[in-house]
């Protein structure tokens, strides 16, 4: 079971990873799709004696039908309709912001380690999986042009941040936690409305275009 | 307390299913007057504190509230007239919007719970976002897009130093809650590293809402194409209560023993904020970006008054007061200006005081008094931080400070009087675009408030102003 929890863990930073040096948007999606899934099993695995089940089936059940359907079903409608696959120049290169990448893990790692954690029983990999993905999603937004490619790495910095809230699920009241998906979830839909704009308007999902504005 | 939260976001559903876009106005209106007599009605019967309360009408509530509600009446009546005009527009989304705004920024102001101030910011977010796009224009929709992506990402770095300070109070004996109180009393108790950890993130996230340097790059986009009316809303109400969420999360920090970083902080991006915007206002020919990033630099001002402390603090209080009210003076009139000549740059509007015989001149006082003219109340507010400064012996700080806001008057004095003086001459005239009661009055109301509270300032006030700084180690002078 451990080992298990470990590789999910694993799993979401080599995704994190892969994410970064992806040109192809449609794999994109289901990559995070697939991430969002991993995350919906974790609270799930985590479960201990201080949690309650069905709070965590809760929190799983959520997050698998956002993370993992309804918000990819949503980003996979985006690109078909504004007919784009690739994200062709980014700000920053494949390979350079990959390697970036991988430093943030590495300096997530090794912060991590200095960090008191308050709560013993927490897994050791949590800390890290969760500052690397938002590192990861931070890097994503900053570097890319498409708009689809920047709502990616802001849905990976929100799996970041949900990785590290699993460490309170015991401490936090559910409203919060509810917050946190329906929040997502809100984002996610106003941003694809605008997107859905930005195409209407500029026949095309490129950032690039948004450029008129600057002094 | 419950009621001033409800009490709009009810109206907003009434104006979501209201079917006449003329009619549709008067809902805002409503929801305006109905929150500013629940908030009188809270100030004449304050509500008895209880323990472990999610809502509480704390100082730092009644001083954003109080702005925040006198700015929304003088908005809503204005938008009646500016709606009116813009018959063109389906106003469903924009009036629907801004009063689950309204709601929304309410429940910062009162919300004791940070995981519930953090939803409520958020849902801030989501209520403006839309309403910039409110001209369905090429450069409005870049406006939204840059607003929405930054704000998101802000607020996301906000939600890891929630939990992050959560985690502090989470070890054994910890307080285990986001309630400030227990916070509060938990201090020095809680974990130090989280607690920093906590400060640095939410002051970026809330940081980028209020939009502090370098953290506000979406400021000039959205209120450059936003309508008047929106920008007046959002730089003189909505940063207040990042500004009020920032303060917070300061009171945690103070109590947990980490008080000098965090002033240090403070105190630095406030100097950056208005550093840049002296840089940014000097040639400025596009108004709206310029009152953009005059707000910028008022909102360093707010951040440099509580990370100096002592009297600065009071001194910040009153001055996020008349910064939210004369930046509706300001946007309003320049909404105004706007319309009238159909442009935004030096380039095109000039002999605005000839053309509106209100709105030009009120443009100009409020430029006046935002600037730090006497007698207006922000000469005071940044005499008293100005002053505190000088009382902490931070005098670099202090000096900083006062050549900066040299620079920014003569930068914005370059651009307002190029609108203001002068003959309109060729400029082409807009028709149904001049002054009229419902856009000229609020304004005008506005800046007498301004005028009023330079030459008068009620004891209940300075109280209720003292009291503020004195919940983040200031007082008021």
């Amino acid at each position: 079971m451990a080992s298990f929890v470990d590789l999910v863990f694993i799993l979401v930073v080599v995704i994190d990873l892969f994410l970064l040096a992806s040109s192809r948007l449609g794999a994109a999606i289901r990559t995070v799709a697939i991430q969002g899934a991993l995350l919906a099993a974790l609270p799930l695995l985590l479960v201990g004696e201080g949690h309650h089940l069905g709070h965590a089936l809760l929190l799983a059940g959520g997050a698998l039908a956002i993370k993992g359907a309804f918000i990819p079903w949503l980003m996979f409608r985006a690109i078909r309709e504004a007919s784009i696959r690739r994200e062709m120049e980014p700000i920053v290169g494949f390979v350079p912001s990959m390697v970036l990448g991988g430093v943030g893990v590495a300096l997530a790692f090794a912060f991590s380690s200095r960090l008191p954690l308050p709560s013993a029983g927490a897994h050791a990999f949590l800390v890290p999986t969760a500052l690397s993905t938002v590192w990861a999603g931070l890097l994503l937004v900053v570097t890319r042009k498409k708009a689809v490619s920047q709502v990616l790495g802001f849905l990976v910095l929100e799996n970041g941040v949900y990785v590290f809230g699993l460490l309170l699920s015991d401490v936090m009241p559910v409203m919060v936690e509810a917050g946190v998906l329906l929040d997502l979830f809100a984002a996610v839909f106003v941003m694809g409305i605008v997107m859905f704009h930005i195409n209407r308007e500029f026949s095309s999902l490129d950032t690039e275009k948004l450029s008129a504005l600057k002094d | 307390m419950l009621f001033v939260i409800v009490a709009p976001l009810a109206l907003a559903v009434v104006a979501l299913a209201i079917p006449s876009n003329r009619r549709r106005p008067v809902a805002l209106l409503a929801g305006a007057l109905v929150h500013a007599a629940g908030i009188a009605v809270l100030f004449g019967a304050p509500p008895p504190a209880r323990a472990g309360a999610w809502l509480a009408f704390d100082p730092l509530a009644k001083v954003a509230l109080l702005t925040t509600t006198a700015l929304f009446v003088a908005a809503a009546v204005y938008a009646q007239g500016y709606l009116a005009r813009r018959d063109d527009r389906d106003n469903r989304i924009f009036v629907g919007g801004l009063l689950f705004l309204l709601s929304a920024m309410t429940t910062v102001a009162l919300s004791q719970h940070l995981g519930l101030s953090w939803v409520a910011i958020e849902a801030t977010t989501l209520a403006s976002a839309p309403l910039i796009y409110f001209n369905h224009n090429a450069r409005s929709l870049e406006a939204t897009w840059k607003y929405l992506l930054i704000c998101s990402l802000g607020i996301a770095l906000a939600l890891l130093g929630t939990f992050f300070l959560a985690l502090s109070g989470a070890g054994p004996g910890g307080p285990r809650s986001l309630l400030l109180e227990d916070l509060l009393a938990a201090g020095p108790s809680l974990s130090r590293p989280w607690v920093r950890a906590a400060f640095v993130f939410l002051l970026v996230g809330y940081g980028t809402k209020m939009g502090l340097a370098p953290l506000h790059s979406w400021k000039p986009d959205a209120y450059g194409e936003a309508p008047g009316l929106l920008g007046a809303l959002l730089a003189g109400g909505l940063t207040n209560f990042a500004f009020l969420a920032i303060v917070r999360v300061f009171q945690v920090t103070r109590a947990a023993g980490d008080e000098a970083f965090a002033r240090d902080a403070l105190v630095g991006l406030g100097l950056l904020s208005i550093g840049l915007a002296a840089v940014f206002v000097v040639g400025q020919r596009d108004f709206k970006r310029m009152l953009a990033y005059s707000s910028v630099e008022h909102m360093g001002i707010l951040a440099l008054g509580v990370g100096l402390g002592g009297a600065a603090a009071g001194g910040a209080f009153f001055h996020s007061m008349n910064n939210g009210l004369t930046k509706g003076v300001l946007f309003l009139t320049a909404g105004n200006i706007h319309r009238a000549f159909g442009a935004k740059t030096t380039d095109e509007v000039r002999g605005a005081a000839r053309r509106l015989p209100v709105s030009g001149p009120l443009f100009l006082a409020g430029f006046l008094a935002i600037t730090g003219s006497p007698p207006f109340s922000p000469f005071f507010s940044e005499f008293a931080i100005l002053n505190g400064a000088f009382g902490e012996g931070r005098f670099v700080v202090g000096g900083l400070f006062l050549a900066l806001l040299a620079v920014i008057f003569v930068g914005m004095a370059t651009t307002v009087l190029a609108v203001v003086q002068g003959d309109p001459g060729d400029a082409p005239p807009v028709p149904n675009s001049g002054d009229s009661w419902l856009t000229a009055a609020p304004p005008f109301a506005l800046m007498a408030l301004v005028l009023l509270l330079g030459l008068f300032l009620p004891e209940g006030l300075r109280d209720l102003f003292g009291a503020a700084a004195r919940l983040v180690g200031g007082r008021w002078e």
